[in-house]
């Protein structure tokens, strides 16, 4: 029996599976073309059809059909192409006529596999909910017995340590009179420990990000540093970063990762002799918390001249960095080779500290970097952290939550005594609901010394679509329709590079009268709260068990 | 609020004088407790200045758990001060109030001085913990040359109820605090001044950077940073941690508890040396509001405030008698003919200390260093 499909389109997706429908008003639309033009993913597309018209103009019924030609704005079904309800459409249309909307009721999941390729895709976890540092607030204000301080009026210093800090009774001081003094001669190696801005920039490489987007994100940081004199950090992310930048003065204000591939460290090492200052620190990437036990890749079309010049590698190939480090097979060999090995690049003048993605195992690592005196910290990716391209079900499924990873990892440190030696840096869903501050502040009372932040800052500085209900999140495939994670030039154009570096200093500024907000209240302004877990208290009982802090309703 | 009365002088003087001034002090507290801690002792037990002095309340059934833990371990009682109990409204009396001077366990007599002070504390820490349970025993210190006294009710009642002005209990220096820990349920280890190894030190203001001291002190391995009743008694265990446990020089407390700033770091000849203790100890950094009052092993005193100077704090006497309070009219009474003009109001960089028997009164600058004011 023949087939009816090519009569009843039975096999074809209809919009309700797709997870955004285009609401397209005929009678506003004049035809001007931009939201097709503009569309990243083609899901809407300029189309012919033809309409019979029947009316009747007579007193008593004489139908008359006509037919007309008009153009109009069609969603496809094409599952390749699917609406993405990046809204760039709604940006671009000069009157209001086109608008993508959430279908709560769409089937993206069963039918994103074509090929047999599963979803790959950017952004970080899709889940709405609020994450449990929303579900965290700070309890403990000043009242009477102790006066709460003025964030407007008292003196703040809202700065931590990066790098291996020595136990007091480790530090090579000697008395001399009624003064100490350092002893001399050989003493105990005291390592480089960086004092920073408590939240930094996470990492996000060259590559990952547009020209347009990084340059932003540096001047910014450069900025305040230089005019407002807060020492904030950017990791590189894999790949290096621009020769220029880094024989510069300013390399002292990033932070060098290091990653499974080691894209763009030929680069690093030669220009080592010609470097005017040390960089802030070197990350050894071992995992991401959006995508744990994943290696990264940056598709061909993203390797242009520029990115292959950077990270050491012929144009238009694509570039997979394995999931693992491929020449360590143990922990004691992987803190050893890398950890010392960076260590002694750089004259042991810069701190080296690893970045896990969040794990159930996070306490194994941890205690095996205590071992080590160069290891100068440990950075631990939550699960909802981001990234540029993932595979759908490491984004949403698998990784650790931050905050109890965190949490468990302070108590370990605090039972051996040793909370001040390794710092912690959390990251991974740091201000997914905006509250960047309070979200910041309650990692570093549940125990982390600085915080690290991706996502938002795409979000704030750039107006990255990206969201948890799915929207955009094509970071992947180099069509970022706000021109932050793209190397096509008519693309990145669209972002300027000042206006981004703009928005990192007022969001940097903003969060630290956030911060003072916070900390003014329960008392602390000379040094972080960190650990002060009194001060936290969550909305849910079983968060606040699980963290050890109270609970309040 | 509580208020703190602190005097050291070069001769003996009656606990009373201290009280006196907390009792000028009364408006700004409640009346609801007093500790006291006598330091260098006189009267009748001048004598035993060599010999570990235990202070406590017991009751009836503790005071025989006491005495039989101590004789088995070698302890051998040598001199017994008990106050003359007078009946006050109001005060709740309790069995037991001692001073026990004790000789040290016979294998103990060569031992170093370190062995016997852990000694000393293991014991106090054990006893606490025999009594902690039905109340049975508190102790309070256990150490050379020092007594300690705290109870429930209005300061100068409390020196009716001890019998304190007639009694032949005198000291060079005395710390007294007015207020039981109302913050909390009413516990006696929660009262100030706290006394751990020589050093001790009264605080009034709530430590805002309670928990995350308290965690660093816990965890360093020595069993005397407990108890932790009341977040103040962080301040005397910084202080021993500082001095004893890493043998800096005292005025480096205040670095300990509030570093300079990195701008100000450069103006210190040991600026290096800062910038590495205050990375090392971060958890020790105080946000106040508090001023501490301490002393240590060698008899010096000292007033220190937070580096906001979020609370007030006096220093001010004549040589040989030298008062240390939370609010001048305290100092008015304990030491009324001195020079007041002369009297230091110890701001958010100072430290003041008072030499052993109130010879030499100096204060140290985080930016200036030393000023002598009296010597």
């Amino acid at each position: 029996m023949e087939s009816a499909v090519r009569l009843d389109h039975n096999h074809e997706l209809t919009v309700k599976d797709l997870p955004y429908i285009v609401v397209w008003r005929e009678d506003r639309c004049k035809r001007c073309g931009r939201c097709t033009a503009v569309c990243p993913m083609s899901a809407i597309e300029p189309s012919v059809v033809t309409r019979r018209e029947v009316s009747s103009g007579e007193a008593s019924p004489a139908p008359k059909v006509t037919r007309k030609t008009v153009v109009v704005v069609r969603q496809t079904t094409d599952i390749e192409r699917y609406c993405t309800g990046c809204g760039a459409c709604t940006l671009v249309c000069p009157n209001d006529a086109i608008e993508p909307v959430f279908n709560p009721q769409h089937k993206l999941l069963f039918h994103k596999n074509p090929g047999g390729h599963p979803y790959r895709r950017g952004g970080r976890r899709n889940d709405p909910r609020e994450s449990t540092l929303d579900h965290l607030k700070f309890t403990r204000i000043s009242m009477l017995t102790d006066p709460a301080l003025d964030a407007g009026r008292h003196e703040f210093r809202i700065r931590t340590y990066l790098g291996r800090i020595l136990p007091p009774e480790e530090m090579p001081f000697r008395v001399k009179e009624d003064k100490l003094m350092l002893a001399g001669g050989s003493v105990r190696f005291v390592p480089p420990v960086r004092e920073i801005y408590p939240v930094m920039i996470g990492s996000m490489s060259v590559g990952a990000l547009s020209p347009t987007m990084w340059e932003g994100l540096a001047m910014g940081v450069a900025y305040l540093n230089e005019v407002d004199h807060m020492p904030v950090v950017m990791a590189s992310g894999e790949g290096g970063i621009p020769p220029r930048l880094l024989k510069s003065r300013f390399i002292k204000y990033f932070i060098l990762q290091i990653a499974s591939g080691y894209f763009g460290w030929d680069e690093i090492i030669r220009a080592i002799p010609d470097m005017v200052d040390d960089p802030c620190a070197i990350e050894i990437k071992y995992g991401q918390g959006a995508k744990p036990g994943d290696g990264g890749l940056l598709m061909a079309e993203k390797v242009t001249k520029l990115i292959s010049e950077i990270r050491g590698v012929p144009q238009g190939v694509d570039l997979p960095s394995p999931p693992t480090h491929q020449t360590k097979y143990s922990i004691e060999e992987s803190v050893a080779k890398m950890i010392q090995a960076m260590s002694m690049a750089f004259g042991f003048r810069v701190p080296v500290y690893p970045k896990i993605s969040g794990t159930r195992t996070a306490k194994a690592v941890l205690n095996n970097l205590l071992r080590n005196p160069y290891a100068g910290g440990l950075s631990i990716d939550g699960e909802e952290g981001g990234t540029g391209a993932a595979y759908n079900v490491s984004l949403d499924k698998m990784g650790h939550p931050i905050a109890s990873n965190i949490r468990d990892c302070y108590l370990d440190l605090a039972r051996q005594g040793r909370q001040n030696e390794l710092p912690l840096i959390a990251a991974g869903g740091v201000g997914k609901k905006g509250g960047l501050a309070a979200n910041a502040a309650a990692l570093i009372m549940l125990g982390a010394s600085a915080v690290s932040v991706g996502k938002y800052m795409m979000q704030a500085a750039a107006g990255c679509f990206g969201d948890e209900m799915n929207r955009c999140n094509i970071c992947n495939i180099g069509r970022c329709p706000r021109g932050i994670t793209t190397q096509d030039p008519r693309l990145y154009r669209r972002l300027d590079p000042e206006k981004v570096a703009e928005r990192v200093v007022e969001v940097f500024r903003s969060l630290d009268v956030e911060l003072r907000k916070i900390f003014a209240p329960l008392g602390r302004s000379t040094e972080l709260p960190i650990g002060m877990s009194d001060a936290l208290c969550a909305d849910d009982a079983d968060i606040a068990e699980r963290l050890r802090i109270g609970y309040v309703c | 609020m509580c208020r703190l009365a602190a005097i050291t002088s070069n001769e003996y003087l009656n606990p009373m004088e201290c009280i006196g001034a907390l009792e000028t002090m009364h408006e700004g507290h409640d009346g609801s407790g007093m500790g006291l801690i006598l330091k260098n002792l006189g009267g009748e037990l001048a004598e035993f200045s060599d010999y570990p002095v235990l202070s406590g309340i017991c009751s009836r059934d503790g005071l025989y758990t006491l005495d039989e833990y101590l004789f088995h371990a070698g302890f051998r009682l040598k001199h017994q001060w008990r106050p003359a109990l007078r009946p006050v409204k109001g005060i709740k009396r309790k069995d037991h109030y001692f001073a026990k001077v004790y000789d040290y366990p016979e294998e103990y007599e060569d031992r170093s001085r370190e062995e016997k002070e852990e000694l000393l504390i293991e014991t106090r820490l054990t006893l606490r913990r025999m009594g902690e349970a039905n109340g049975s025993i508190t102790v309070f210190s256990f150490y050379p040359d020092i007594v300690t006294i705290k109870e429930v009710g209005d300061p100068l009642q409390l020196g009716e109820f001890f019998g304190l002005s007639d009694s032949r209990l005198k000291a060079k220096i005395i710390f007294a605090q007015g207020r039981q820990n109302t913050n909390y349920d009413i516990n006696l280890y929660a009262c100030h001044p706290f006394f751990i190894q020589g050093f001790g030190s009264m605080t009034n203001g709530e430590n805002t950077a309670f928990v995350p001291i308290r965690e660093f002190l816990a965890s360093r391995g020595f069993a005397g940073y407990t108890g932790y009743d009341s977040d103040s008694e962080v301040f005397t265990h910084i202080l021993h941690y500082a001095v004893k446990k890493l043998g800096y020089p005292l005025h480096y407390y205040k670095d300990v508890i509030t570093p300079l700033g990195e701008g100000d770091l450069g103006r210190r000849e040991d600026g290096e040396v800062l910038s590495l203790m205050r990375v090392a100890l971060r958890p020790l950094c105080i946000d106040g509001p508090n001023v501490i009052i301490g002393f240590t092993p060698d008899g010096s005193c000292f007033m220190v405030h937070d580096a906001k100077k979020l609370r007030p704090g006096v220093v001010g006497g004549v040589k040989g008698k030298i008062g240390l309070v939370s609010e001048e009219c305290g100092l008015e009474s304990m030491v009324p003919g001195r020079e007041s003009a002369r009297d230091i109001f110890p701001m958010k960089h100072d430290m003041v200390i008072v030499s052993p028997g109130a010879q030499e009164v100096r204060v140290w600058n985080q930016l200036y260093g030393w000023t002598t004011i009296m010597n």
